[in-house]
């Protein structure tokens, strides 16, 4: 399989973790030889947290190369737009959740807040396929990621990753009530 | 579900998707290793969280949280003497702290083998800097296995046991951020049975002490071990050449995961030079890099942050009148930052134009994205401290900061905290700030891990040379900058160890009082001589994590009441809690995702327009 590089991206505490390692072990269920990496300084803190996942032959460094991204994930507006700026190669398709963690200088009033006619507007200028994933029906934040999981699915962003796999995946990772909760919601955004 | 703790003790060989930071703790497994003692601090903190999840009657080894990485270099200094094969695992800075008892290591007979893993942060992900700790390991006389991926943290590893054990000396195997955190799949091997326990220490097996004339002899043994560290390294075949049908009569000598950076390059390359990848970093093998010199026309040394593989080889060519042109760095940038495949690639560009294919021109940055600083979480006790204590403070008082979550105080809309240097140092430099001084009052800040680690000396200073400083100790009850593991404080009140000391002016109040802690701030400032005030809560994200576990739990959550809010944003500007929205508007709503219900806000608002949400009433 050719080389296929994704960039996940978000904010401490939105679960990116959890994400990153069910696509991870969803690819590997495939038969897909993988490699990933968590970027993530001072997540916990309220920081930018960024995985990257590298699968497929004549993958070596689990860090990708600046627009070479052929999926980038978003899990909050900013972190969408500047996750896709700065890795998402021509052509490729960016799914982000429309939900806004807003940055401190945001907050302070001294910059605006990035929108979603933003976020449309880059991609259509730059050629990438964008995929909105609107959750304001769910109450858990928690699960937000089950979302993006489900969406990925659904639109088989992954050449080669179906939902079999990313079921497998979960059910490596989570159990009991937990595997229960985030599987409804993967399950309800995935078809 | 998979466990980690059960997966790690698995008794037949598998297949597993690991972390780097996992795989070596099934190498500490499989190789018997008896005593394994840490600091947290990233990146290997996730060596701890895979020990722990390993019930504790289960593990095949004893494992503590020291209280600084000196101790834990010490303490599996000490089980190793015993016979016991012992591993101490910290983060790059944290062999500073360790380095006046890590430097005596290769001088002693270590009889049961001392592994150090040490995770380099190249990049300064989440470090004061990003020295590059080889620049230690020639003055320390210690061997370095450099591992590029998970698989080769397992490996390598195995190796550094076998080879500590063989000349009962200390390893060093050297991570880095990237090797650390990256997951891959690994084959492991099978794992028998614990090692047995020893106690034999012998003073036999020595000397042991270090002093005059037998400080030279052990020398002259320890150059001899790791002569034949070499030997093994060799044997082993750690240091492997990757060769090339295109390779132009080019070569390039690396390590780590620069080397995996470089793979990623030649895949958009025209040609490939010939590589040799240095799984030895200390020593190096001369007869190896001579032999692979003799073979190229021109080599380029490719080596993230120091240049000390680059001064070696140069020098071993000088002595061997080698002719071969070797390319090290050329520009200040050399030294600065991670070599990823795209830094790689740039240093390969300008070094042989001709080989790398160029890049497609990057799509325009069509919107700045505001950056997104870290910052104190949600109900975080810090942010109350800071914004109570702010009240306190003089324009013209000096703030000295220390390393934890409070070091987040620099940033607006607090700016408390306008100095730093490493873990304990902020009563030392407020002390030398505090002299001459009879207009600035200084002072220094402290959190409960980092007082035990490193702060104790300084504050002792304090007492017994009389300066004049006030201390404010940031108690939260835990290690929380790296993921909430114990520290002494749970046996040692830090409120007793001051009495203790004879420090006179303690107060102390929990940080969501926030009118008292800013009282009693104004208290202690105006006392000469040390005074401290211990504001404590405890972590909110490590509180609000078990709650959440406990049956019935309720998530709350504040609003903000429009009809009162008048917009004076204390809120978001003053207080700062990242749960305030600022809508174009002006009016705030609250990040219902980031609320934890906690109500500290409440105070801050002089139009008491925050309110609790339905599900709290």
């Amino acid at each position: 399989m050719k080389p296929f590089n994704i960039h996940i991206t978000g904010v401490g505490g939105q679960g990116i973790g959890l994400l990153s390692q069910a696509l991870l072990r969803g690819i590997d269920h495939a038969g897909i030889t993988a490699i990933a990496v968590d970027t993530h300084g001072l997540a916990q803190r309220g920081g930018i947290v960024i995985s990257q996942i590298r699968c497929g032959d004549g993958v070596h460094s689990p860090l990708i190369m600046k627009n070479r991204a052929d999926l980038v994930l978003g899990m909050e507006i900013h972190e969408a737009l500047r996750g896709a700026s700065l890795y998402l190669k021509k052509g490729g398709t960016l799914v982000f959740l429309d939900v806004s963690w807003q940055p401190l200088s945001v907050r302070l009033g001294q910059t605006p807040e990035i929108t979603l006619e933003n976020v449309e507007t880059a991609c259509q200028i730059s050629g990438a396929k964008a995929i909105r994933v609107e959750i304001k029906t769910m109450d858990d934040a928690r699960m937000q990621n089950m979302a993006l999981l489900g969406a990925v699915s659904k639109n088989a962003l992954i050449p080669g990753v179906t939902k079999v796999h990313f079921d497998a995946a979960l059910e490596d990772l989570l159990s009991g009530d937990m595997l229960k909760k985030n599987r409804a919601v993967f399950d309800a955004w995935a078809v | 579900m998979k466990k980690t703790g059960e997966v790690l003790m698995g008794k037949d060989p598998f297949e597993e998707i690991f972390m780097g930071n996992e795989a070596v703790v099934r190498a500490m497994i499989e190789t018997g290793t008896k005593v394994i003692a840490s600091y947290p601090g990233s990146p290997t903190p996730e060596i701890a969280a895979a020990i722990l999840s390993i019930p504790e009657d289960q593990r095949p080894f004893y494992f503590e949280f020291s209280v600084n990485e000196k101790v834990a270099t010490e303490v599996a200094f000490g089980a190793a003497l015993n016979g016991n094969l012992s591993c101490a695992f910290f983060k790059s800075v944290g062999l500073n702290v360790a380095l006046d008892s890590f430097v005596q290591l290769s001088l002693m007979n270590i009889t049961g083998g001392m592994v150090v893993v040490l995770g380099d942060d190249p990049g300064a992900n989440s470090s004061q800097n990003e020295q590059d700790n080889r620049n230690v390991y020639r003055m320390s006389r210690v061997t370095v296995l450099e591992p590029s991926s998970p698989k080769e943290a397992y490996e390598y590893y195995k190796h550094a046991a076998a080879l500590a054990i063989k000349e009962q000396t200390v390893v060093v195997v050297r991570l880095t951020t990237h090797v650390c955190h990256a997951r891959q799949k690994i084959k492991f091997s099978a794992y028998e049975n614990p090692a047995p326990s020893r106690t034999n220490f012998s003073r036999a097996n020595g000397p042991y002490i270090a002093l005059t004339v037998m400080a030279l002899d052990m020398k002259r043994k320890s150059i001899q071990k790791l002569k034949r560290a070499g030997q093994y390294i060799r044997q082993a075949g750690l240091n492997t050449e990757i060769k090339s049908n295109n390779s132009r009569n080019k070569g390039i000598i690396t390590s780590g995961l620069t080397f995996l950076s470089l793979l990623d390059v030649f895949e958009l390359s025209s040609y490939r030079p010939d590589i040799l990848k240095l799984g030895a970093v200390n020593p190096l093998d001369p007869e190896v890099i001579l032999a692979f010199l003799h073979s190229h026309k021109e080599i380029l040394i490719l080596e993230e942050l120091d240049d000390i593989l680059e001064l070696q080889i140069k020098a071993l060519a000088y002595d061997h009148g080698v002719k071969t042109k070797v390319i090290g760095k050329t520009e200040d940038e050399d030294f600065v930052g991670e070599y990823t495949p795209d830094k790689t690639r740039d240093k390969l560009s300008a070094v042989w134009p001709d080989m790398v294919i160029p890049s497609p021109a990057s799509p325009a940055l069509l919107f700045p994205v505001p950056p997104r600083p870290a910052q104190m979480c949600p109900g975080c006790g810090h942010r109350s401290a800071f914004f109570a204590i702010k009240k306190a403070l003089e324009k013209e008082d000096v703030t000295v900061a220390d390393i934890g979550c409070h070091t987040l105080g620099y940033m607006p809309p607090y700016e408390i905290g306008e100095v730093l240097l490493c873990m304990g140092a902020s009563t030392g430099i407020a002390s030398g700030l505090s002299l001459f001084n009879d207009k600035k009052r200084v002072v220094a800040f402290l959190g409960d891990s980092t007082f035990f680690h490193a702060g104790l000396p300084g504050l002792i200073n304090t007492l017994f040379n009389h300066h004049n400083i006030t201390l404010i100790l940031m108690e939260n009850g835990t290690t929380a900058m790296t993921g909430h593991q114990d520290h002494a404080g749970s046996v040692i009140p830090v409120e007793n160890l001051l009495k203790g000391l004879g420090v006179e002016s303690i107060l102390s109040c929990d940080t969501y009082s926030q009118s008292k802690l800013t009282e009693l701030v104004k208290t202690s400032m105006a006392v000469k001589g040390i005074s401290v005030v211990i504001a404590k809560h405890p972590c909110m994200l490590k509180y609000s994590r078990q709650k959440r576990k406990q049956p019935g739990f309720v998530q709350t959550h504040v609003d903000i009441d429009p009809e009162i809010c008048n917009q004076t944003h204390d809120c978001v500007e003053r207080f700062g809690c990242p749960t305030f929205t600022r809508k174009p508007d002006g009016s705030v709503t609250t990040n219902l995702d980031l609320c934890i219900g906690d109500g500290s806000c409440r105070q801050t608002c002089p139009e008491k327009a925050i309110v609790f949400g339905k599900e709290a009433k």
